[in-house]
């Protein structure tokens, strides 16, 4: 390829930004309109341009493609590509982006600097899916944030400060651990290429520190160093709670991101760092990690059960559902990170959708109290199919594509550990609890309601935003071979060069 | 063939569903019936012209990842042609009786449509459930078996205005989870050690399986035992047996014919089906079947002791499929596959009409399902009169006894032929207690049965008199299902005793079933003592006579007794107390933790803690940095760029070795 196709994708939603910022004036509704259209062209082509992407991208090749090497000042390098691991996370994020955007159509306040929030927020995704370079990577990673917090901060709910706020504590410290690890990492292997790191073989001597044994040495250090900052990402129980405030205070296009595309940026942070470089800590560790996972998918599922706010419902679901992708990742096995793959992909569609259809009702009724519903489904019969759908898809019902990350993962998580498999699959049983009640006690019933009487079905803007993740969601629910094709040869490299530097490390104890 | 008999259905519900505002209300729903009846007929194409053998046919691929390799495809041996028949027969005459039945529901506002939803409801159950059988992966049944589970969630809640009905319908759902959570297991289970979820390829590894333990949550288990048990916890989820039973009677929550269709005929015998299906992995692991038996036949004896108070009409026959599912796996606990499979089949022909009995009772009587609110209906409905009569004759298993040592062929209603051919399997099985609970169960059944006849057909009419003036019969569109289904109620057990239990079930089933070396049940079960044979005759009998005594000569019996056993009225009446023990061992508690785990472990703790620590630090950080009136995403940026510059610094330092 002859042109620098990654970054067009990741830079053209900044250009729009740019363009936004300098030459759109005024604050009259055709300035509002304007920047409306302006900001979905741009996602829009966004979209359009990064299918070059895909249709370049040859899974069989499992190292990394359509590469872009620039040297800077002073040694540092701009350094960009794909492998199976990370192209799909483009995807979905430049797939999801105009859905986003659409789903703002009823912003009033401050549209322009809306706008160009998220524009900077999918370059940034963007960047951090294709970054081959450490320090990148980390500022694409930890930049990410800010348009994040002002999203949530400026046009968020009433409580909107202290939710911002708990969020900016939570991911901070784990940042600042990381970019020690990076200092660490660049320090022994004398690179900040990504590419050169993974092949490089990190120290998993013990060593003594302050007379504390460390197994696993160097490695094991690092990735509780990375494990904290993507932790909190993931969200990992128990460092989770950031993530219900913030999106009860997030507007509906900021719910959507963070839930479909920013908690992927943990996971992929574990498939991409820790797993590959510091396998010994990983397989160390991984124990550590099935705890918190199964926790999290029995805890949250249980707290899911007894909110009263639609939006901290979904939320606690999600938390849920990283807890399968975490389990999955460190399963280590081709199940096992398949599935992981495959639920964060699936989840991105489909939490999206569900937070866009609490959108929908937020949009009419300004609440998201459960209690406020009920008996929607005579007067909205559309959005009770859609929400149904979707309802099923994050109960993971066989046929919808959330099943089939959370088969994967279990599958895989079972071949490691069956006390794994064996709470993880409880989770299955409580997501059905929550996740029906919480439809009947919305959608079904009598609509007795007197504020309720008036209220009106989807609109066509409305019903084509979730036209797309409805596709998705039950064509990868039959046919995940399209997705798992793209992965499998990328997933299975991973795991054979993680099983060879374990069997290695292993060979040399054993010497 | 098979794909327009798996996919007619489908494409019916989606026209259904969707088209009925392009095509109207009746255009859509005679769509729908009608690819069912085309379903129906090549089905029985199939089932006729089926000779044994076993082929697949592949459709698509499905899942891929590393060793596990699934595809959707059609497997079509003996078993699937018994099941295809089964499904599409009842599904095509349910959807007719429909008509009938769902004309002017009263649950519905003036204008409201609600027929097309429900007629797309039932089809998209009926290729569900199609998947479900023709599976020939642990996967796609899987598959089937969730979406006979979401079928049958919509359909118990769709009357979505009542509060009861949406409870059953989540309790439905839910409770199938707690089984499917031992399906997938199992599936895991077989994976691991198999390396594939495939039937063929899982079946030619069984006595491996039968020979390898593993480790399973931190215990050493046999393979095959393990994966077997699991699945079984699948099987008792769906198929409502005992500890898993109690979604099945609230079910009766959604309209009649979904009763027939789902939680008579199809939907609750996929579980019985699934442990005949795995009959190769069954015969490997004796502790497992053992276990079939014993759930099966407490399941048969249970169901069949709350049946007898019960005095909702629906109930009623609601435990009573819940009994005879367990006779169903009482026999493959045996290994006797075959007859549970024929019983299988008979069963959905007698209590698919006793339910749309039932429901033509119900339509006559103005929607009253209370029994104590009947009597006399004999001569106002006649035909639903003769159809529940001929069910009833069915399934308490009127017979000639030993006509099959007479005539070389059992002669008497369709039940009877099945039910008798599973009690004597049982023993001839060696479960003397699967016996004496099968027996006691019929004695139950027979009188639970007649009891039902006697209260609503016999006797003075009784409560709303006004409903009583007007019971008229129903439509014919609802008689000829009757009628139809009365037809095979009598000659289903006759006319295929020999394909499925007498001698052409080796040829018959083929390689579908498998017997172990060591079971000889098949032929066994005709070597039972005489008084093995005469048991269940006797049982019938008396529950006919007690029935007689309590309902039409002794109208007062009843009463007395349940005034002198209160305590044991109770019991039974409250179905065991099974509802009110699981709300508060496991509904409550679940409500209880997931308050306390928010409001104390989030909140209180994880919160407090955090917040408090980092509350701490931050401030000070902030003011040691000197920014203290800044806005914290100016301290986070800030904070990001010194990292940067950090990195940055060091590298162009040198820091690296």
């Amino acid at each position: 390829m002859d042109y620098p196709i990654l970054s067009i994708v990741t830079f053209l939603p900044l250009i729009g930004a740019f363009v936004l910022l300098v030459f759109l004036r005024g604050e009259d509704e055709a300035a509002r309109q304007n920047a409306k259209l302006l900001a979905l062209a741009t996602t829009g082509a966004t979209f359009l341009i990064s299918l070059a992407i895909l249709n370049e991208f040859d899974a069989a090749d499992t190292g990394f493609q359509m590469v872009e090497e620039h040297g800077w000042l002073g040694g540092l390098t701009y350094k960009m590509g794909v492998d199976g691991i990370s192209v799909l996370f483009v995807m979905l994020t430049t797939f999801l982006m105009p859905i986003v955007i659409g789903a703002s159509w009823h912003v009033e306040h401050r549209v322009k600097e809306y706008m160009i929030a998220f524009l900077v927020l999918e370059t940034l995704m963007i960047g951090v899916f294709c970054a081959l370079d450490l320090i990148l990577f980390y500022f694409f990673f930890e930049a990410g944030l800010i348009p994040m917090f002002l999203i949530v901060g400026i046009w968020g709910g009433k409580d909107r400060i202290y939710a911002s706020f708990k969020f900016f504590l939570y991911t901070l410290l784990g940042s600042l651990l990381m970019l020690v690890a990076m200092i660490a990492m660049y320090r022994e292997a004398g690179t900040t290429d990504i590419e050169a790191l993974l092949i490089h073989k990190f120290s998993s001597e013990t060593v003594a520190i302050f007379g504390w044994q460390i197994v696993g040495g160097m490695q094991t250090l690092m990735w509780l160093a990375f494990f904290a900052s993507f932790a909190v990402k993931m969200p990992m129980w128990p460092v989770h709670t950031w993530l219900p405030d913030a999106h009860v205070q997030a507007p509906t296009a900021g719910s959507v991101v963070l839930a479909a595309i920013l908690l992927k940026m943990g996971g992929y942070g574990f498939l991409r760092f820790s797993l590959p470089m510091f396998p010994v800590a990983s397989d160390l560790m991984a124990n550590f990690v099935f705890t918190l996972s199964v926790i999290a998918i029995i805890y949250t599922s249980l707290v899911a059960l007894m909110q009263e706010d639609m939006k901290k419902l979904i939320a606690y679901s999600s938390v849920a559902h990283m807890g399968f992708v975490t389990m999955g990742i460190f399963a280590a096995n081709q199940q096992g990170v398949d599935g992981a793959i495959f639920q964060m992909l699936s989840h991105g569609f489909i939490s999206g959708a569900l937070f866009l259809s609490v959108g929908v009702i937020y949009d009419r009724m300004h609440t998201r109290d459960i209690e406020a519903y009920g008996g929607l489904v005579i007067r909205m019969p559309a959005f009770a199919l859609i929400f149904m759908l979707f309802t099923m898809g994050n109960v993971g019902l066989p046929g919808t594509s959330g099943f089939v990350g959370e088969f994967l993962t279990m599958a895989g998580a079972f071949q490691a550990n069956t006390w794994v498999a064996f709470f993880a699959a409880t989770g299955v049983i409580l997501s059905a609890a929550y996740a029906l009640w919480l439809y009947r006690r919305v959608v079904f019933g009598d609509l007795i309601k007197e504020s309720l009487r008036q209220i009106s079905d989807m609109d066509r803007r409305e019903k084509l935003l979730f036209a797309p993740l409805i596709v998705f969601t039950i064509v990868l629910g039959l046919y995940p071979a399209l997705v798992l094709d793209q992965i499998g040869p990328s997933v299975s490299a991973l795991l054979e060069g993680y099983n060879t530097a374990l069997a290695e490390s292993q060979l040399a104890q054993n010497q | 063939m098979e794909q327009i008999i798996l996919f007619a259905p489908i494409v019916g519900a989606i026209l259904c569903g969707f088209g009925h505002r392009f095509m109207g209300e009746k255009a859509a729903i005679v769509t729908a019936t009608a690819l069912l009846f085309l379903s129906a007929v090549l089905s029985w194409v199939v089932f006729l012209t089926h000779h044994g053998d076993s082929h697949t046919v592949e459709i698509m691929r499905w899942i891929d990842s590393g060793s596990m390799s699934v595809d959707w495809a059609i497997r079509l041996d003996t078993l699937t042609a018994v099941m295809l028949v089964v499904i599409t027969t009842v599904s095509a005459l349910v959807h007719l009786y429909s008509f009938g039945y769902m004309d002017h529901d009263p649950q519905w506002k003036e204008g409201e449509s609600y027929k097309p939803r429900f007629f797309a409801y039932l089809s998209f159950f009926t290729f569900a459930m199609l998947m479900l059988v023709t599976a020939d992966n642990l996967l796609q049944m899987f598959f089937g078996w969730e979406g006979v589970g979401v079928a049958s969630y919509l359909l118990i809640g769709f009357y979505y205005r009542k509060g009861s009905a949406n409870s059953a319908a989540i309790k439905a759902f839910v409770v199938n989870r707690v089984g499917d959570f031992g399906f997938v297991l199992g599936i895991f289970t077989i994976f691991a050690f198999t390396d594939s979820i495939q039937f063929d390829v899982i079946f030619d590894q069984v006595d491996e399986m039968a020979a390898s333990n593993f480790e399973f949550l931190g215990m050493s288990v046999n393979v095959a035992e393990t994966a077997a048990i699991l699945l079984f916890i699948g099987a008792m989820g769906k198929s409502a047996q005992l500890f898993l039973h109690t979604w099945l009677p609230d079910a009766m929550e959604g309209p009649t014919p979904v009763s027939a269709l789902i939680h008579a005929a199809t939907m609750v015998t996929a579980g019985v089906f699934l442990v005949c299906r795995m009959s190769p992995l069954m015969e490997f692991a004796p502790t497992a079947l053992t276990i079939v038996t014993i759930v099966g036949a407490t399941t048969a004896f249970f169901a069949a002791t709350v049946g007898l108070v019960q005095n909702d009409i629906k109930r009623v026959i609601a435990y009573s499929t819940c009994s005879q599912l367990g006779y169903m796996f009482a026999a493959a606990g045996v290994g006797f596959y075959e007859a549970a499979m024929f019983h299988l089949f008979t069963h959905a022909a007698f209590k698919a009409m006793l339910f749309l009995g039932a429901g033509s009772v119900i339509h006559a009587m103005d929607h009253e399902q209370d029994m104590r609110n009947y009597g006399g209906l004999r001569k106002k409905i006649p035909v639903t009169f003769w159809a529940m009569m001929i069910g009833t004759l069915a399934i308490t298993g009127v017979g000639i006894p030993f006509s099959y040592d007479m005539f070389g062929l059992p002669i008497g209603f369709a039940g009877f032929v099945s039910k008798d051919a599973i009690i004597e399997g049982v023993f001839a099985g060696h479960s003397g207690y699967g016996f004496w609970m099968l027996v006691i169960a019929a004695l139950f059944t027979s009188f639970y049965s007649w009891r039902l006849i006697f209260m609503t057909f016999y006797g003075e009419p009784r409560g709303d008199m006004h409903a009583h003036e007007h019971a008229h019969e129903s439509p014919r569109v609802m008689t000829i299902p009757l009628i139809v289904l009365a037809v095979g109620a009598i000659l289903a057990g006759m006319v295929f005793y020999g394909d499925f239990v007498g001698h052409h079930a080796k040829e018959f089933f083929g390689p579908a079933i498998l017997h172990g070396p060591d079971n000889h049940v098949l032929h066994d079960y005709h070597e039972v003592p005489d008084w093995v044979k005469l048991a269940p005759f006797v049982a019938m009998a008396l529950g006919l006579l007690t029935a007689l005594l309590f309902y039409v000569w002794r109208p007062e019996i009843p009463g007395k007794l349940a005034a002198q056993n209160p305590g044991l009225y109770q019991f039974l009446l409250n179905k065991w107390y099974f509802d009110e023990l699981y709300n508060l061992i496991f509904v409550r508690p679940a409500m209880w933790i997931g308050t306390f785990l928010w409001k104390k472990g989030d909140g209180a703790t994880i919160d407090g803690g955090i917040n408090g620590l980092t509350m701490g630090i931050i401030p000070f950080f902030t003011r040691l940095v000197g920014r203290a009136q800044s806005g914290y995403i100016f301290h986070y940026a800030f904070a990001m760029f010194i990292g940067l510059a950090i990195l940055i610094t060091y590298m162009m330092l040198g820091g690296a070795n």
